[in-house]
């Protein structure tokens, strides 16, 4: 098999295009600064003295036009080498290579995208964000790579640990010695130290992430919720105490945390299950509450509810916390009967999991108290409170739901957040096991070679910013239309 | 004002005492301490001797105790070793004679004990250590805030431009770009003989060989050059300067849509003169704040930049620390992050008030 180049045959047609795009935008922006700083305006909508209006083209609207062309050629081309890329498949390059596993992931998106923007009108807060470009090119980079980490199994040309040791640090687009039957038979963007597929694990790097970091985010919100709701509403020693605590692990510097929390030694000695067993309560407490405070005037339907909350989130918050099979940890972690025990977390992702919880938790603390000491003054609450309606009702039924708007995109931003937190503990090889093909834990292992090989740390590196920076820009867009209403 | 910088000064000194309790309850659990003992005496000790081993050097009292002896308000440990007839004690050098020593010996003493792992005093270890830090933190605000503040006025003076959103869409970037992924770009293009700038500029015979820029700093521990220091401080400093820019952008919008401005717009004052004489002051109240709160955050980035780049510095000595289970060096490491922090969040508080008036502490 022959190597691949970067481009196969789409680039002799692609690549003028490309540069094109670019010398033309790079000549807009420089021609446009310059008549800035000269001091040339864009032209201004004049009135006429019959009502119409004319706008004269100055050089500065030519030059912004420019740079509006060059970036939708930009654009067409790289839907190019996407298109192309599906068609011709290895003829196409590495680019073609890589967009034809991913023809799944665009075929979705594409599909979403034209649902979304069609019912746009009917999809509320949804439907809204297709309204903003920002948002939309957000949301684009977040669904790529939901759905490249829903689609791993059939986008990954390998394994996410399959060696080939011939192929150690080979550059991108080496084909493999002797493919077997059915072998992909190229390493796309190259291998490891170790002879892995660096394309194949920055795929399944996107689940390992993906896995984790909503949940854990979800999870840091249940905890600031239900701690924040009433040490805002109702002050006093109870937020203070609150509070006190709160910004103890704020205090805290994050990196001395995650190391004294992930480290063997604590493990062994269950500090993160001790912690887990604290934090994973919340979520069920946040239910029952709920539903009792809803409900209340409803005893049957209050108690189905209630009751079902118990003995589900009961079960999953007692199969989570205890392992029995483990001998290792202490007494109390093991009580549970192995047949009641549904699922075992493996021990190190649970830790990964508790300290990023742990440590979101605070910051959503004191967003919830900021958002719920402002609300309570409003109106709405004093008539609830004139109902009669208990204090709990008052914070779950009325305080948020109208808090939802700051949480929403709170929520996006911390997600992205929680990505790099995952991805710091995987740089210091803390991560879930070092074998892990999370970008973190990647990128720590490309880095050693850094200068010599950089193939294997980039990816994954570029992927990580990329998922981060859709988060942010889907926040933003987020913000900004629901501050529209 | 005395008494909220008094109270303030209280939260915190208890804050403090909190944070190194946990610390010290964590680097003590039984499993690192049977560690540090096979780690110090012999890797195939049995339980009792590991105990044994334990309480001869001073690990064998209860918690609280050690607690106190390391801050200083208990006294030393002090033990007669039963075979040898020595004595040996946290504030006795070895072979000194009890009498005469220090009674007390912990940190409000100055003493913060001694590194297993290194075999020195940690005060000796630390001082060089965070000087060095130091180094890199001022070049890391001297490129960080001018430039974030520059960013966040542009932007934020005329909201809803061009400039505006071309700027923010780069602050938003700039905060999703962690220091690990920023630093493997930078090294990748600018710091690699293989690809990216480097190469390109040596063929085309304006850089005689080598790289653009080094990709390690440890030549920089000796002698700081714009050439080996470029990288960690740009490293630093692109994570941190997106999140201040952002905060003086939105500062500096709102005051531009204040009363006063439009008063003076109407009175006829030049836009110029408006953002620099009148916008501006009331704009960078809001900023102060956000910069004296990025240290807690520089500390992390502080962390992975020196270990991404060599550079022998605090924060390398914090992962080494944590790592090598070295107690005592690595309790010295959390109280200097944790003052750090708490220090900054007092200075940022009090200064918040000297700054803006509108605020009175009663």
């Amino acid at each position: 098999m022959e190597p691949l180049s970067w481009s196969g045959d789409l680039g002799a047609f692609i690549n003028p295009i490309l540069l094109l795009a670019v010398v033309l935008f790079v000549a807009g922006f420089v021609s446009n600064f310059a008549m800035a700083l000269v001091g040339i305006r864009p032209g201004e909508m004049v009135v006429n003295a019959d009502h119409t209006l004319s706008l004269h083209r100055t050089p500065v609207d030519f030059a912004l036009m420019a740079m509006k062309y060059a970036v939708l050629v930009f654009a067409i081309g790289v839907a190019g080498y996407i298109i192309g890329g599906m068609i011709l498949a290895e003829r196409g390059g590495i680019l073609g290579g890589m967009a034809s596993r991913l023809t799944p992931v665009w075929i979705s998106m594409a599909a979403l995208f034209a649902v979304s923007i069609v019912f746009k009108r009917k999809l509320g807060l949804y439907g809204k964000l297709f309204d903003s470009p920002i948002g939309m090119v957000g949301f684009a980079l977040v669904m790529f790579w939901i759905l490249a980490a829903a689609f791993s199994g059939v986008v990954a040309p390998h394994g996410a640990i399959t060696v080939i040791s011939q192929m150690r640090n080979e550059v991108p687009g080496t084909a493999l010695p002797s493919p077997a039957e059915g072998q992909y038979a190229w390493y796309l963007l190259g291998g490891d130290n170790l002879g892995r597929d660096v394309f194949s694990r920055v795929i399944y790097g996107a689940f390992e992430v993906l896995k984790i970091a909503p949940l854990a985010t979800l999870f840091a919100f249940m905890v600031g919720v239900t701690l924040g709701l009433p040490a805002g509403y109702y002050g006093g020693r109870l937020d203070t105490i609150i509070t006190f605590m709160a910004n103890l692990v704020l205090a805290f510097p994050v990196i001395l945390l995650f190391y004294l929390l992930v480290t063997p030694e604590i493990v062994a000695a269950g500090i993160p299950n001790y912690l887990s067993m604290v934090l994973f309560i919340f979520p069920i407490v946040f239910f029952v509450v709920l539903f009792n405070s809803r409900f209340r005037t409803d005893p049957p339907r209050r108690n189905l509810l209630v009751g079902g909350a118990i003995a589900i989130g009961g079960l999953a918050y007692l199969s989570l916390i205890s392992n029995p099979s483990d001998p290792n940890l202490p007494l109390i972690f093991r009580l549970w009967p192995e047949v009641l025990d549904l699922f075992d977390i493996p021990g190190n992702l649970l830790i990964v999991f508790v300290s990023v919880v742990f440590v979101n938790s605070p910051t959503v603390f004191r967003i919830v108290r900021g958002i719920v000491l402002d609300i309570k003054t409003r109106d709405y609450v004093a008539a609830g409170q004139t109902r009669g309606e208990g204090p709990w009702y008052i914070m779950l039924w009325e305080i948020l739901p109208n808090a939802r708007g700051p949480l929403i995109v709170d929520f996006c931003l911390r997600i992205g957040y929680t990505t790099i937190l995952l991805g710091t503990l995987g740089f210091f090889g803390l991560g879930v096991s070092p074998e892990s093909p999370d970008w973190g834990s990647t990128i720590n292992e490309g880095r050693r070679l850094l200068t010599i090989y950089p193939h294997p740390a980039l990816p994954p590196a570029l992927a990580l910013m990329s998922l981060v920076l859709g988060l942010n820009l889907l926040a933003d867009g987020l913000r900004e239309e629901s501050l529209k209403d | 004002m005395a008494l909220f910088i008094l109270r303030r000064v209280g939260v915190m000194v208890l804050t403090a005492l909190c944070l190194t309790f946990i610390v010290f309850f964590l680097t003590n659990l039984a499993p690192n301490l049977e560690k540090l003992a096979k780690t110090q005496g012999n890797a195939r000790m049995s339980d009792a001797e590991v105990a044994s081993w334990l309480d001869r050097n001073g690990y064998g009292g209860p918690l609280i105790v050690r607690y106190g002896e390391w801050l200083g308000v208990v006294p030393g440990w002090l033990r007669e070793d039963p075979i040898t007839g020595e004595w040996r004690g946290r504030c006795l050098a070895r072979g000194q004679d009890p009498e005469g020593a220090d009674r007390f010996c912990g940190l409000l003493q100055g003493d913060l004990g001694y590194s297993t792992v290194s075999a020195d005093e940690v005060a000796n270890i630390l001082g060089g250590r965070l000087q060095l830090t130091g180094i890199l933190m001022f070049w890391a605000f001297a490129v960080m805030v001018p430039s974030a503040l520059l960013v966040g006025v542009l932007a934020g003076m005329r909201e809803g431009s061009r400039t505006d959103r071309s700027l923010s869409t780069f602050a938003i970037a700039s905060t999703a770009t962690p220091e690990y992924v920023s630093g493997v770009i930078f090294i990748v293009l600018l710091a690699s003989s293989q690809i990216g700038l480097s190469p390109l500029l040596v063929e085309w015979g304006w850089l005689d060989g080598g790289t653009l820029f080094l990709g390690s700093a440890r030549s920089a521990m000796d002698n700081v050059t714009f050439w080996n220091f470029t990288l960690p401080v740009m490293t630093i400093a692109l994570y941190g300067m997106g999140y201040i820019a952002r905060m003086t952008r939105a500062s500096m919008a709102e005051v531009m849509t204040a009363q006063y401005i439009r008063t003076a717009r109407l009175k006829g004052v030049s836009f110029r003169n408006i953002v620099l004489k009148h916008a501006l002051r009331n704009a960078l109240i809001a900023p102060f704040t956000v910069i004296m709160l990025q240290f807690p955050w520089l500390l992390t980035g502080v962390v992975i930049v020196e270990t991404l780049f060599n550079y022998n510095g605090f924060g390398w000595t914090l992962v080494q620390a944590a790592s090598n289970n070295d107690i005592e060096l690595l309790l010295a490491c959390s109280i200097v992050a944790v003052l750090v922090v708490l220090v900054t969040q007092l200075i940022s508080d009090i200064g918040y008030v000297f700054l803006n008036p509108r605020i009175r502490i009663s």
